[in-house]
């Protein structure tokens, strides 16, 4: 028992929403109560950590003696007396609550470079960042290295842009370096507005401190004396952790007036985005900062010639900087050993939808998609068909299960229809009809454009009429070829990325399942049973045994029947809801 | 000074300049609604797409400063294919009521839509209605006309400083009004009106007056403040109908409330229509001859019993030029006295 | 232009179009110092606001020069080469220092630093005055202090430079110009020197007086003491327009003969004996000099209304009846013998401003026109500067009038509303009068926004509705001249500058109180 005793529990978003904080003080409460405080209390130091990546199983919590490390899942507040009483007090772990393989599979696949401190370490806690080598790479950069050498590290990595369009950031850099201007600005875009995409989110909460050393980093190697955060407003957590980051950075003389004792000045401010989606893209973003509407304006001129307030301006993701102290540390060699000849390093992908092990990934770049679903995400919930994945969010496209093959890379998903984009993956299944799927990303870039540009403010408009119309079985013949017409011209005449990119949901779901398209508009039949509309529900008289269950559950009233006696369900009032679907013990509803 | 191919001929234009404005420059027709010289590049219309070589996709050319060397095709199929779509979306969401709209004639939208002959329009869909809300005299705005150009929103920022207008609202539900739909805090300028490429801003004291039919333009100098704006009456049936100034005056196209909005004074039912000579305390109308005449008697009269300085008089800034030095002409010379001032001082 | 200074003009609401262009050129990055009384839309583009006390230019422009020449600012080639009088003038500062200054202006000292420092340090600087500026008692040497501060820096003489008064009406300039004044013929030519006379008699056929006229201030006057018989108003409406309303009514009705002619039945036609019907400006051709020396033409859009006749062709039928030989029938005519007698347009005529006018002067057919003067000096060789002292207003405030009145106009009406009061939108949205004043105040005397107050001065009272602003300090109170329901000017005070006789509008004392 003189082994040194530490207990983690998850407090990223996920781990919070799932009590984390509660469990924590259950910890603390614990070991500090009656009797065994006395022999413990020294040794144990319950630490707040970030993002573990497998938020399906939150609140997770590791117990490290020595170097055992035993990791528990789903750990709720009364589960903790029993974890401290025979696991800390007698050393026989509590084997039932840890979690299982499917824990080990997700994380052995990965390889962890922006991740890898985030989990461990106490965001909170500038020395703990500092206990993982954090800063060295930007004392180093500050005090030792020229801009141009910084720059040339950056492009031998290979390292491109993780915010969507991968832009190589060693270019970017180099192109703004050049810039002979007074004032340069170094942005970091941490508005993440992709639906069901957290990378970045995880990453500020998680090692707040790596992305401030990134952009120390940056700013030093372009000439930059102001910096930004541009930050949603809804991530209260990642704020507030990179707030104090930031304050114990400057205490530290890493921000501020000559950091670490060189004549190089650069401080980061925290810009709150107003959750608009547009304000990702990057004008829009430097819009917003301005204090102007956030509505994107005409590239060129890019802003690394002309952005915020007119100067020189480099905008980075938050991945992209969060991999740069990194790369300084060990190396682009280092870096560019993972992935592809093209796409170096690593990608964290939010994958969600249809899979077991939803979560937080880091893989390298160019693994198959098929590794990705089937031995990170464990395969498809409830053993049912995969069917496509949308990666790249809304502005992304649908692979199919015939490419699963396909390297996740830049170049590879760009020829296959869709984006790595910022790292979003909503893993479909046959229960999901693709026209609906279409549907939804036009509803969300419909209600997010800005309304600057013709296109994209009445194209989405008309793009998803048209898809709402088919899915009502109201769809014409012409109109697949209309939607592709419509899709070509509005991703070319649209303004900035949104619209640019908007309609690709349509074409690739288009492209790989036009069957889909045709059964919806030939025979006004839905073939994943999703669009009620086009979906009738009846009684099989020969299995129908006359129970009354279905009768009873119709909230409608659709339903008639005597006991006993096969019923009959009126379409013309139907609502098809399918509780009675769901309540028939006898499999006599039929949906077609 | 940059050197530049457009379609193939070699064109220079100043640095800074715009593909849009080299391509006018040399006389080249590019369609656009958005876009206004005296406004920054907006760049939201996309009429104005061009291809440029080395840009993986056509760009807006309002917006795209030109370099050297830098070739752009500004007509192609796919350009043209393009702002036929453009166009078409747009007029899916406008009420194409030309024929009786106050701007028929003189609406960039309709000439644009004549131009490229959309009669079908393969984008039917759901239209904008918006409750009015219009509590001013001056300005009618018909929002579902409105095509979201920016040019009122930047008009009245940039140039007027007003900032009255904004846009408000997202994606398809995008409008222009004032911030948070606040009360409207506007000087009345006018300047989106005269902006506005279609007929979703125009003055109040227009509606029904007439268009272009019948009516005769005249250009003059506005009768109020010392700036001495260059106006443009516009005048059907001996009735001054509208107020405009063309962007090549000394005003560059600019007015005022009153020199856009303040004109009718002139058809007021209160002018002095006829003479008027007091008796008793009452004014009675009286012709030309009977007024003229009495004032020549009592003027010569009192100068022949007063002397001249008995006489004063009081010309005004607000006559012309030639009627103040024929004024002065006729109390110096005619009555004989330098007792004639006017209001410079008040 | 690099540096604009606005003092006394509310150029947003006066002078719109000149406002647009001054923000155009503060979108490219103009400086723009304002110097007001009242916190004016102009303020929003300022780099510097000195919120000054009604009536104390003089010190606030010492002061300026004052700093300027502390600092060493000042342009001594400039100086040297085209002023006089510079030392005995620059020891007449020396007791406006910033400190001093700020206790009569009320502009804390570091902003009169600064502005010194802003002006003085470019050499591309305007400076923008209207009636804030001429409107006192001192007007004359408000106006010389400006031309101190231009000609200490050099700033005049070049483009983007100058001392620029904006003219208040369409044709101040013109009326001036063509001798509507009570001392000088056409072209500023005065009526006392013997050969100018002559020249004028020659041209004219007629013996014409050497005694300076009246202004138009000193016609009432006159009228008052009887010595004023018959008076001919042509589109003026002194009424209203005149300070201290009781005081011209009163001399109106003292002239046996009264000729008004106007467009409309105003406060002062009533009181003609005749009234003539005139054309408006869209019922006649001619030309208007704006305030830039613009001649530009007017031309005619429309008939006049019922039998009405546009001024000229009345003028020369009456000249006709009583047997004199006018030499023109048309407007053109008139501007040709005008331009005959003044050199600075001979140059201009109704072709060559077909599209757009020309500024004078301009000499001969083939000249473009200046648009700057001074460019090659001054008419006078050297400038001097002036010792100007600073006079308090005529009128200060005391116990019975505590509050200071300052008057003007707004953006939407017009001088005395003849014309834009009988426009209807512009009547349903500016068509009340009123006061505006300080919260503070308004707190005070148990005032509230909208409702009527009773204003008092020692010449007449008045009830308007109070529009209660931050805009405006504290002890002072401004109304528009605009409405004749609550005339400003029945409590202006007619006390008039001594030079030029412009009366004090923009200083009176006056009591409040809530109604």
């Amino acid at each position: 028992m003189m082994h040194n005793i530490t207990v983690k529990v998850c407090m990223g978003t996920g781990g919070v929403a799932a009590g984390g904080g509660e469990v924590l003080d259950a910890f603390l409460n614990e070991i500090s109560s009656e009797g065994i405080a006395a022999s413990i209390e020294k040794r144990c130091s319950p630490g707040k950590v970030g993002c573990r990546g497998l938020c399906a199983k939150d609140v997770l919590v590791d117990v490290i003696i020595g170097n055992s490390k035993v990791t528990y899942q789903h750990v709720k507040t009364d589960m903790v007396p029993r974890i401290v009483k025979e696991h800390i007090l007698e050393s026989n772990p509590v084997l039932e609550w840890a979690v299982g393989e499917d824990y080990h599979n997700f994380h052995d696949r990965q390889q962890k470079v922006v991740l890898s401190d985030c989990g461990n370490i106490d965001p909170e806690d500038i020395n703990a960042y500092a206990a993982v080598n954090g800063y060295i790479a930007a004392r180093k950069v500050v005090t030792s290295m020229t801009p141009e050498d910084v720059i040339s590290t950056i492009k031998m990595s290979g390292l491109r842009g993780r915010g969507g369009a991968g832009f190589p950031t060693g270019t970017k850099w180099e192109i703004a370096g050049k810039q002979d201007a007074k004032t340069k600005y170094l942005i970091c875009n941490a508005d993440e507005g992709d639906p069901g995409a957290f990378m970045d989110r995880s990453v500020i909460e998680g090692n707040p401190h790596a992305v401030i050393e990134g952009m120390i980093i940056g700013a030093y190697a372009i000439g930059a004396d102001k910096g930004y955060v541009y930050i949603r407003a809804e991530y209260p957590l990642a704020v507030e952790r990179l707030k104090k980051a930031l304050d114990d950075a400057r205490t530290e003389n890493f921000l501020g007036k000559e950091i670490m004792g060189t004549s190089f000045n650069f401080d980061i401010l925290i810009k709150l985005g107003a959750g608009a989606f547009v304000c990702g893209e990057e004008t829009a973003l430097i819009a917003s900062i301005e204090g102007q509407r956030g509505m994107p304006r005409a590239k060129p001129p890019f802003p690394v010639y002309q952005g915020l307030w007119g100067k020189p301006t480099v905008i980075n993701n938050v991945e992209t900087l969060a991999n740069v102290p990194y790369i300084m540390r060990n190396g682009p060699e280092w870096f560019a050993s993972f992935g592809t000849e093209k796409s170096k390093g690593t990608k964290v992908f939010a994958i969600t939808g249809k899979i077991k092990n939803s979560g937080l990934i880091e893989v390298p770049m160019g693994i198959p998609l098929r590794e990705i679903i089937y031995d990170i995400g464990g395969g498809i919930e409830g053993g049912r068909q995969f069917k496509a994945v949308q990666t790249g969010g809304p502005s992304g496209g649908c692979i199919p299960a015939d490419l699963l093959d396909t390297p996740v890379d830049f170049e590879s998903l760009a020829k296959v229809g869709s984006i790595v984009g910022s790292g979003g993956m909503v893993v479909l299944d046959e229960t999901d009809c693709m026209v609906n799927i279409a549907k939804f990303f036009l509803e969300f870039t419909r209600a997010e454009s800005c309304g600057k540009c013709v296109p994209c403010r009445i194209g989405t408009k008309r793009l998803l009429e048209i898809l709402e119309r088919i899915t009502k079985g109201e769809g014409k013949p012409g109109d697949i070829a209309l939607l592709e017409e419509m899709s070509v011209d509005i991703k070319m005449a649209s303004l900035c990325g949104l619209g640019q990119t908007a309609p690709n949901p349509v074409l690739s779901t288009i492209k790989y399942f036009r069957h889909e398209y045709e059964a919806h508009i030939n025979e006004k039949r839905c073939p994943a049973g999703v669009c009620k509309d086009l979906l009738t529900y009846s009684v099989l008289e020969e299995f129908c045994k006359g129970c009354g269950a279905c009768l009873r559950a119709c909230p409608a009233g659709a339903i008639k029947g005597e006991k006993k006696k096969p019923h009959i369900i009126d379409p013309s009032v139907c609502i098809k809801c399918g509780a009675c679907l769901d309540v028939c013990k006898f499999k006599a509803v039929k949906k077609e | 000074m940059v050197t530049l191919k457009i379609n193939g001929t070699e064109a220079v234009v100043a640095e800074g300049a715009t593909v849009l404005e080299a391509a006018r420059n040399a006389g080249i027709y590019i369609p656009s609604l958005c876009q206004h010289p005296k406004l920054t590049p907006f760049g939201g219309c996309r009429l104005c797409l061009v291809e440029i070589k080395g840009l993986p996709r056509p760009v807006t050319s309002c917006t795209t400063p030109v370099s050297e060397g830098m070739e752009v095709v500004t007509t192609s199929p796919t350009i043209e294919r393009l702002r036929k779509t453009v166009l078409e979306l747009i007029l899916s969401d406008h009420p194409n009521d030309c024929m009786v709209c106050e701007q028929a004639g003189t609406c960039t939208l309709q000439e644009l839509a004549y131009e490229y002959g959309i009669r079908e329009n393969r984008f039917e869909g759901e239209r904008r209605i918006y409750a009015k809300k219009d509590g001013n005299p001056f300005i009618e705005r018909e929002l579902e006309k409105c095509i979201m150009c920016g040019r009122c929103v930047k008009i009245c920022d940039e140039v007027q400083g007003v900032e009255a207008i904004e846009f408000g609202y997202r994606g398809f539900d995008t409008k222009i009004c004032t911030s948070f739909e606040d009360d409207l805090d506007c000087e009345f300028c006018g300047q989106c009106v005269s902006v506005c490429p279609t007929g979703a801003l125009t003055g109040k004291l227009w509606s029904k007056q007439g268009r272009k039919m019948g009516v005769k333009e005249v250009d003059s100098t506005c009768p109020y403040c010392g700036t001495g704006c260059t106006i443009t009456y516009h005048v059907k049936n001996n009735e001054i109908i509208r107020v405009t100034s063309n962007d090549d005056t000394p005003n560059e196209g600019l007015l005022c409330v009153k020199g856009r909005f303040a004109y009718k004074y002139v058809s007021s039912p209160d002018r002095l229509r006829t003479p008027l000579i007091k008796r008793d305390g009452l004014f009675f109308e009286a012709g030309w001859e009977e007024a003229l005449g009495l004032i020549a008697e009592r003027l010569q009269g009192i100068k022949a019993e007063h002397g001249p300085d008995a006489i004063a008089a009081l010309s005004s800034a607000r006559c012309t030029n030639e009627e103040n030095y024929a004024f002065q002409k006729f109390i110096r010379a005619a009555v004989g006295t330098n007792n004639v001032d006017h209001c410079a001082r008040l | 232009m690099e540096v604009i200074f606005i003092i006394g003009s509310n150029t947003k609401e006066t002078h719109p179009v000149i406002a647009n262009r001054m923000i155009k050129a503060f979108r490219k990055g103009a400086k723009i110092i304002v110097a007001d009384p009242r916190k004016i839309p102009m303020v929003k583009f300022s780099e510097l606001f000195m919120n000054m006390r009604p009536g104390t230019d003089i010190p606030l422009l010492n002061g300026l020069a004052h700093v300027i020449v502390k600092e060493g600012l000042q342009n001594e080639q400039f100086i040297a080469e085209k002023t006089e009088g510079y030392e005995s003038w620059k020891k007449s500062l020396e007791v406006y220092t910033p400190e001093y200054v700020e206790k009569i202006t009320g502009v804390p000292k570091e902003k009169i630093i600064k502005a010194a420092r802003i002006y003085g340090g470019c050499r591309r600087a305007g400076i923008f005055y209207t009636m804030g500026i001429t409107q006192h008692a001192c007007g004359t040497d408000n106006v010389r202090a400006i031309a101190n501060l231009a000609i200490l820096t050099g700033n005049i003489g070049r483009e983007s430079t100058g001392v620029n008064p904006l003219r208040g009406q369409n044709n101040v300039q013109g009326a001036s110009d063509a001798a509507c004044l009570p001392n000088v013929y056409p072209g500023y030519q005065r009526v006392d020197l013997p050969e100018v006379r002559e020249k004028f008699e020659k041209a004219w056929g007629a013996k014409l007086s050497p005694m300076p006229g009246l202004t138009a201030t000193e016609m009432m006057n006159a009228a008052i003491d009887g010595k004023i018989k018959a008076m001919y108003i042509m589109g003026e409406n002194p009424v209203l327009t005149d300070p201290n309303m009781h005081h011209t009514v009163k001399a109106l009705g003292n002239i046996d003969f009264v000729v008004v002619q106007d467009i409309f039945l105003s406060e002062t036609a009533k009181l003609a004996d005749v009234v003539l019907p005139a054309a408006c400006a869209a019922e006649k051709d001619g030309t208007f000099s704006n305030t830039e020396r613009r001649v530009q033409r007017v031309r005619k859009a429309v008939d006049p209304p019922g039998v009405a006749h546009d001024d000229l062709s009345i003028i020369l039928d009456l000249a006709g009846r009583i047997e004199y030989d006018m030499q023109f029938s048309t407007p053109a005519g008139a501007f040709e013998e005008f331009g005959r007698l003044w050199p600075a347009i001979a140059g201009i005529d109704y072709h060559r401003i077909a599209h757009r006018g020309l500024q004078w002067p301009c000499p001969t057919k083939e000249h473009p026109g200046t648009e700057y003067l001074y460019k090659d000096g001054f008419p006078k060789g050297k400038v001097p500067f002036t010792v100007v002292s600073y006079t308090p207003p005529a009128e200060i405030t005391s116990d019975d009038y505590p509050f200071v009145l300052t008057t003007g106009r707004n953006l939407f009406q017009y001088h005395s509303g003849t014309m834009t009061r009988r426009v209807v939108p512009i009547e349903e949205h500016a068509g009340t009068p009123y006061v505006e004043i300080n919260p503070e105040d308004a707190g005070h005397l148990g005032i509230s926004n909208h409702e009527f107050v009773k204003i008092s001065s020692r010449r007449g009272e008045l009830e308007v509705r109070a529009r209660v602003t931050s805009n405006i300090p504290a002890g002072i109170v401004f109304m528009p001249m605009h409405y004749h329901e609550a005339a400003a000017n029945i409590l202006t005070n007619d006390v008039l500058d001594p030079v030029v006789k412009i009366p004090e509008y923009k200083v009176a004392a006056v009591a409040i109180k809530a109604v």
